[in-house]
């Protein structure tokens, strides 16, 4: 397990890539990325900064892919976070889960990013033509994260 | 007891800072945060959709605390 919080940018691709270079027994890699959109309810985005919580956002993230892997077998799993300042179209995250077969993947993939939205501390700042704004937690993103729990 | 209470995001922008020791005796972080809110400059603190971390762990506000202790106040995350 891999949890990475940079400020830098990163390649998608190459993470994807590096998901199963080494390990032939990788049967499936899921990934999941995120992006900064140039458009957020309602008004025109420039830009965004994010800000997060240095030392407990490794734990937290640490903390959900231990327990993904706990709930499934996985091979690889991997989480990368940008933080500071990130312009419209620059990845913002990455999630890949490897595994033999397709499901586990696909299923860890999904877990981690739903319990990220509402568990890792996080917060978006988006510069807007109308100056900038916080982003408002979604209620979307904690019923999502509800459908785990069973 | 002595504790170190940190804000985050748009509650550090309410407050105005984003780190503070408080001195006193609290059972909980419901506690250090009513010990806080009861001054106006704090009031962003009242919000229902308030989340919070003991240690930086997300705690509920009945988590306990001891003196040494680093609460966190902070509005929903929005990473990802």
């Amino acid at each position: 397990m891999a949890i990475r919080v940079q400020a830098q940018a990163f390649d998608p691709g190459a993470e994807v890539n590096a998901m199963h270079a080494a390990n032939v027994g990788v049967g499936a890699v899921v990934s999941f990325v995120g992006y900064v959109r140039d458009f957020n309810d309602g008004l025109d985005v420039a830009g965004m900064f994010l800000e997060h919580y240095p030392g407990m956002t490794e734990k937290a993230l640490a903390k959900i892919a231990v327990e993904a892997e706990q709930r499934w077998p996985l091979l690889k799993l991997e989480v990368l976070h940008r933080i500071g300042a990130l312009e419209p179209g620059e990845p913002i995250v990455f999630v890949g889960a490897a595994s033999a077969h397709r499901q586990a993947a696909f299923d860890a993939c999904a877990f981690v990013m739903d319990y990220l939205k509402t568990r890792a501390p996080f917060w978006k700042k988006e510069n807007t033509s109308e100056g900038p704004r916080w982003v408002e937690g979604r209620h979307s993103d904690h019923a999502a994260a509800e459908r785990w729990k069973s | 007891m002595s504790i170190n209470v940190l804000f985050f995001a748009r509650y550090a922008e309410a407050v105005g800072f984003d780190s503070l020791e408080m001195e006193g005796d609290f059972a909980t972080v419901d506690a250090v945060r009513l010990a806080l809110a009861s001054d106006p400059e704090f009031a962003v603190l009242n919000e229902t959709s308030l989340m919070c971390a003991r240690n930086e762990e997300m705690c509920g506000l009945d988590e306990p605390v001891q003196a040494g202790d680093e609460v966190a106040f902070f509005p929903p995350v929005t990473g990802g």
